[in-house]
């Protein structure tokens, strides 16, 4: 049978455009999937104390796919994102302590204590959201390239999701909409092997989502997504197609979860040492350091100050007041 | 003033607000029509029923949105837009079909603003057409408004005539939370004078339509139309009535029909759906709670029995409410 490592192995793209980034935008891309490593890390330990109330799926692993789809857009392009989450906010600039205060519940939250980890938004960022409903988020991307090729500024829209998602009615019916009408929307699946519990070798039939894109009438490519320059070389190829009215397109990147689909999940599913084997060969961090494009010793710099940034907005949630129950029932509607 | 039916009336207000503000978006299938047809022609429908013709030609098919038959990638692609700062109009060509779509319109629509701390607007308007009496079957003839009713984060829209149409289409379009609005289909070709010039009729203020003491009848849609010929009926007998058209299910006008029942001390609700959590049920539970001491007599409920739409006329006409069976509980809570 062939896996999904196999395509992207056979995949002749060469991945070097990202190499074309300034040293600046270099150490911010690390930096930002730096953050959402630790950001990650830190939630699963605090989580495991039981303070954090609810569910939280982490992104840990898959961070070279938000950065690498996420550097080449601006404010003004606009992502839709799922119940695994975190990691999109992070790369499309979302505040990272205003996230942990959301995701402790608190009233000074990123969505005042009312969204949760599935629900972060940040409309001025254009972040229209995560999403804890599977499949849902690809018509509102489609709705939002709607939106940007009315206003013909070149913007464009991008709907995240996975290998669970590319299974959903709701998905093909974006897809089709994207193409028919054009829209600047580019589908990014991410495939890390598992929609909850269930392998995608069992779930996607086809087992090809980049393939399964293809016969929308989009033109879609297999990358590498523990690979920051492969998934923003892919990435800038759709990007640049969309802006100049190319229409719709995808990418599939193959990729893992370093945890399980939520946090408390015992990954019985998984092989006992599939995750350490992963974080070993799959590590898009180690990956970025040994393509030797930033010095360890500025990447090590960053990592400290990463890590203070994570242990100073832990601090600020944990200290950070509730919500007040009179804001029970703001916020449903503008006016009533 | 001219004479328009209700059909036209929604269509003016359509091209009125789309000339007013090129934020307003109109989509969905078949709205013009004709897109990928033999004959070249497009515009081959303007809407199913009519109310979007002449918006494809005045206003070009950026605005004037064929879609394919996909639900969920309609209501969602106008939750998208709206997040990204347009005014959609989104057609579902029936009430029923809200099935197919009904994640985007609960889970997404109307959750946005809550979800996201009160930090977006999500203005669509969904319009769509409902309603028994054409022998349309059991999925093509339903109202359903009870359903979105109880949804908060929705405001539900049922006009009863072409002059209330045009008002509460444009204050759907021009409202800043999302709006479904529901057009009955046996009412789209009755005419009656309505003002060329845009105007709005607020939400949440229902109609008076006619005073008296005897009893407070409220009626919905296509049945304030019935009950108005109950009423007639009873006033040759010198029995004299409030009817109230609440014109929004939510939000409800419960201050009018809570003042009217205290002055009358007798109510019955007519309602064009199964009697179970029906909007009947909803309005009869408020006077119960909040006006019990002024009622003189059971609450008398006019509705469809607990069974779907039947082809058959002889069945159709049975299942919906007539001015009849509205008498009757008039004279019911009368004590006769």
């Amino acid at each position: 049978m062939t896996t999904s490592t196999d395509r992207v192995a056979s995949h002749p793209e060469p991945s070097e455009a990202g190499v074309d980034l300034k040293s600046s935008q270099l150490r911010d891309v690390y930096r930002q999937m730096k953050t959402i490593r630790e950001f990650e890390e830190r939630l699963h330990v605090e989580i495991a104390t039981g303070e954090i109330p609810g569910f939280t799926h982490l992104y840990a692993g898959q961070e070279a796919v938000a950065v690498g789809v996420c550097t080449p857009l601006t404010d003004s392009d606009y992502i839709v994102s799922t119940h695994r989450g975190h990691g999109h906010c992070i790369a499309k600039g979302c505040d990272v302590g205003g996230m942990m205060k959301e995701i402790y519940g608190r009233r000074d939250g990123l969505c005042k204590g009312k969204g949760g980890s599935m629900h972060i938004a940040d409309v001025d960022k254009g972040m229209l959201g995560a999403n804890a409903i599977v499949g849902a988020g690809p018509p509102l991307a489609v709705g939002a390239g709607i939106a940007c090729k009315l206003r013909g500024a070149g913007r464009v829209s991008v709907a995240f999701g996975g290998d669970g998602s590319c299974n959903q009615g709701t998905v093909f019916e974006a897809m089709n909409l994207a193409v028919v009408l054009q829209a600047p929307v580019i589908f990014v699946f991410e495939n890390n092997g598992y929609s909850e519990h269930t392998g995608a070798s069992y779930a996607v039939g086809s087992k090809d989502i980049a393939a399964r894109s293809r016969g929308f009438g989009m033109p879609a490519e297999t990358v590498d997504g523990s690979d920051f320059f492969a998934v923003h070389a892919a990435m800038l190829r759709s990007v640049a197609r969309a802006r100049e009215g190319g229409g719709p397109s995808a990418i599939e990147a193959i990729t893992t979860r370093f945890y399980g689909h939520f946090e408390g999940d015992p990954q019985r599913y998984r092989a006992k040492d599939e995750v350490a084997r992963q974080r070993d060969t799959m590590d898009c961090l180690k990956r970025f350091r040994e393509k030797g494009v930033v010095s360890s010793t500025e990447l090590d710099a960053i990592d400290t100050e990463v890590l203070k940034l994570i242990e100073e907005c832990v601090a600020a949630a944990k200290a950070a007041p509730l919500p007040a129950v009179s804001d029970l029932t703001t916020d449903v509607y503008l006016s009533y | 003033m001219a004479q328009l039916s209700m059909r036209d009336a929604v269509n003016q207000a359509l091209h009125q607000e789309m000339a007013r503000d090129s934020r307003v978006i109109v989509l969905g299938e078949d709205v013009s029509g004709g897109a990928g047809g033999t004959s070249n022609e497009r515009e081959a429908s303007g809407g199913i029923f009519g109310v979007t013709k002449g918006l494809l030609p005045r206003f070009g098919a950026e605005r004037v949105i064929d879609t394919p038959i996909s639900e969920s990638a309609i209501v969602g692609a106008a939750a998208g837009a709206a997040l990204a700062g347009l005014r959609p109009v989104a057609e579902i060509m029936f009430a029923d079909f809200v099935g197919v779509c009904m994640d985007q319109i609960y889970n997404q629509i109307a959750k946005f603003r809550y979800m996201f701390g009160g930090k977006s607007a999500c203005p669509v308007v969904i319009r769509t057409a409902m309603g028994a009496g054409m022998n349309m079957g059991a999925q093509h003839s339903q109202t359903i408004y009870a359903l979105l009713t109880a949804i908060p984060g929705l405001k539900i829209v049922v006009p009863s005539n072409a002059h209330d149409a045009k008002g509460l289409m444009i204050q759907a379009i021009r409202d800043d939370d999302p709006v479904v609005f529901f057009e009955h289909k046996a009412l789209y070709p009755r005419k009656m004078e309505v003002p060329e010039d845009p105007y709005t009729i607020a939400f949440g203020e229902a109609n008076l339509v006619r005073e008296g003491d005897a009893a407070t009848v409220v009626a919905l849609g296509r049945m304030v139309t019935f009950a108005e010929k109950a009423l007639d009926a009873l006033a040759k007998e010198g029995i004299y009535c409030d009817l109230i058209d609440p014109r929004t299910t939510s939000p409800l006008d419960e201050e009018t029909i809570l003042e009217s029942v205290e002055n009358t001390g007798r109510l019955v609700v007519v309602d064009e759906s199964p009697p179970r959590c029906s909007v009947a049920a909803d309005i009869a539970a408020i006077v119960a709670s909040r006006g019990f001491e002024s009622l003189r007599a059971p609450v008398g409920l006019v509705t469809a029995p607990h069974a779907p739409i039947p082809f058959s006329p002889a069945l159709e006409r049975a299942w919906v409410p007539g001015p009849q069976a509205i008498e009757a509980a008039v004279r019911k809570v009368l004590g006769g």
